[in-house]
């Protein structure tokens, strides 16, 4: 049935794997970058802190509460981005926001990406792209205030109240 | 049409365009009504018809189509003052909804009136729309803001308002039937209170008018704001009722024009209540359509409206409580609350739970309702939602039961796990 497809579609078994997962949950120490991300749509939060080692995120962990895609998305995040530079970081957030806002073809996503194709049935829902986003953009605004510069231009909807 | 005579949910129904698509591929069922309601094709066709025959501005010179069209603005105000019980038209001023109802009493009457160490009574259940008008209000003029507290059952005690209330307090504003759990409050209590203090007192009726009768004269409140959308009629319509004596003391909200009496280069004097608050060209097609809902709703009988919507409530509650891992907040009892029923399923996030919902053509509401406080209140991040209306069903209450079950199976939920709080 219709609905039934499309729902199995947005919730794909790994995503439900990478929802109860607890490997990257708590506080990475030390806290080097921390970003604190709220969704005003449906008042969820979500922590994500970073320890640097160098030029890399050695460490990357989140807290918070969130449904299935904005848990899983976080999770697959800290998956991915753990232990790269935070030059190459930056890079795979851009390609995870043209595969996910703008739509862009999964084959166009880096391999250190591959587990995030689960995400893909999210985008016919246009109000859980924001969940999936969510944990995306706080480590990124993190990043930012720890002196990092993004080159995309982020996508910038009208948000909901 | 229904006349009233018997309440026929399928006679109902056939008068609503949109409980005819489909969504996800099945019928529609339409559990979202707290937050806005479907029209039926009279108010559809009032409005259509507005802008085929009648369409002028009002007020406005003296060519036919304005005086008609001043005309039907007028029928819908007289409508709606009826609708509640007001004195006079003249007490019925149209905004666009409910909050920007509240925001032109916190704006023309606060600041005007309140001064620093005054206070403002709440409660904790308050929508957005009842809070941060007051917020802000708070913030500009020194104001303190008290809260009756929430019960765990989600309700408003009588004796905690009373202590609540203090002789600063110069207002009490609070909602008559709560959009996130369905309470409904104790209004005369709670307005003898106010009164015994000597506070003016605000009702945020943007719940209760659309479902049950509302008398502004038995429940003497000083204001009393709703919506259209809420009750069948448009969006972008909606009314501020406030006593004709405390409305003229008042100051304008916003200036231009059809609210002044005169205007020079540096002042003017302002119109007469209700447009003196009623500056520019108003939603006039809207405010005619929303008279056809009005005409819509006293067809049926708000005690019927009442009956119907006890029934599907009473069946909602019972499948929730015999779920198993279903968290039921606000009140027990279908008489203690309004058509809504709001809950959460083990730990399963409110989003997914609306999501599955959705599969199944269902829509509900999922997450904070614009009550952040009250969810903090229950310590959860928010709720899933559904909210009964005159079109609904038992059978539609009964799918509501299966996608219940059917969102437990998808998640792999354990019977005998309780959501934790």
């Amino acid at each position: 049935m219709e609905g039934d497809s499309e729902l199995q579609d947005l919730y794909r078994d790994v995503l439900l794997d990478y929802f109860r997962s607890r490997t990257h949950k708590g506080k990475a120490e030390p806290a080097d970058v921390r970003g604190h991300g709220v969704s005003p749509i449906c008042g969820d939060e979500v922590e994500v802190t970073a320890s640097r080692e160098g030029d890399r995120l050695a460490r990357i962990r989140y807290d918070g509460h969130g449904c299935v895609i904005s848990q899983a998305s976080t999770a697959m995040m800290a998956e991915a981005l753990e232990g790269k530079p935070v030059e190459e970081v930056l890079r795979l957030m851009a390609a995870f926001g043209d595969f996910m806002v703008r739509r862009g073809p999964p084959e166009a996503l880096p391999e250190a990406l591959e587990e995030t194709k689960a995400l893909e049935g999210v985008r016919k829902f246009p109000a859980r792209v924001k969940c999936a986003m969510l944990s995306w953009n706080t480590l990124r605004l993190g990043l930012e205030k720890d002196g990092a510069e993004y080159k995309e231009t982020e996508e910038r909807g009208l948000g909901g109240k | 049409m229904n006349n009233g005579a018997r309440f026929d949910v399928e006679a109902i129904r056939r008068d609503f365009p949109i409980l005819r698509r489909l969504v996800r591929g099945k019928p529609l069922v339409y559990l979202d009504n707290a937050a806005t309601s479907q029209k039926p094709a009279a108010v559809i066709e009032a409005e259509k018809s507005f802008y085929e025959t009648y369409n002028a501005n009002i007020h406005r010179g003296v060519h036919q189509l304005s005086e008609e069209a001043t005309a039907l603005m007028d029928e819908a105000r007289a409508k709606v003052a009826r609708f509640i019980n007001a004195k006079s038209e003249r007490e019925v001023i149209f905004t666009r909804n409910a909050t920007e109802a509240i925001n032109l009493v916190a704006y023309a009457w606060g600041r005007k009136f309140l001064k620093e160490g005054d206070e403002i009574a709440l409660t904790e259940m308050e929508h957005h729309s009842n809070l941060v008008p007051w917020q802000i209000l708070a913030q500009e003029k020194g104001v303190r803001l008290r809260f009756v507290p929430v019960t765990a059952r989600g309700t408003i005690r009588v004796e905690e308002a009373r202590r609540t209330i203090t002789p600063r307090t110069k207002l009490f504003a609070f909602t008559a039937m709560s959009n996130a759990l369905g309470t409904i409050n104790p209004v005369p209590e709670l307005l003898s209170l106010a009164k015994e203090a000597g506070a003016a007192t605000l009702v945020d009726a943007s719940q209760w008018t659309p479902h049950l009768m509302t008398d502004v004269a038995a429940w003497d409140c000083d204001f009393l704001a709703f919506s259209g959308h809420k009750m069948l009629g448009p969006t972008g319509i909606g009314v501020l009722y406030g006593k004709e004596k405390i409305l003229e003391s008042m100051d304008p909200f916003m200036g231009g024009g059809d609210m002044i009496q005169e205007v020079w280069l540096d002042h003017s004097t302002y119109g007469e209540v209700p447009f003196k608050f009623e500056a520019g060209t108003p939603n006039i097609a809207g405010a005619v359509a929303f008279g056809a809902a009005i005409d819509y709703l006293s067809g049926l009988g708000m005690e019927a409206v009442r009956r119907h919507e006890l029934e599907l409530t009473r069946r909602a509650l019972e499948i929730v409580r015999e779920a198993g891992a279903v968290e039921l907040y606000g009140p027990a009892t279908a008489e203690e609350r309004g058509g809504v029923v709001s809950f959460n399923i083990a730990d399963i996030h409110p989003h997914d739970v609306g999501q599955v919902f959705d599969s199944e053509g269902i829509a509900i509401r999922a997450g904070h309702h614009c009550c952040q406080p009250l969810m903090k209140r229950f310590n959860i991040g928010g709720t899933a939602r559904a909210s009964f209306y005159i079109y609904n069903t038992m059978g539609e209450v009964e799918a509501f039961g299966r996608a219940l079950a059917k969102v437990k199976r998808f998640f792999k939920v354990p019977e005998e796990v309780n959501s934790g709080r």
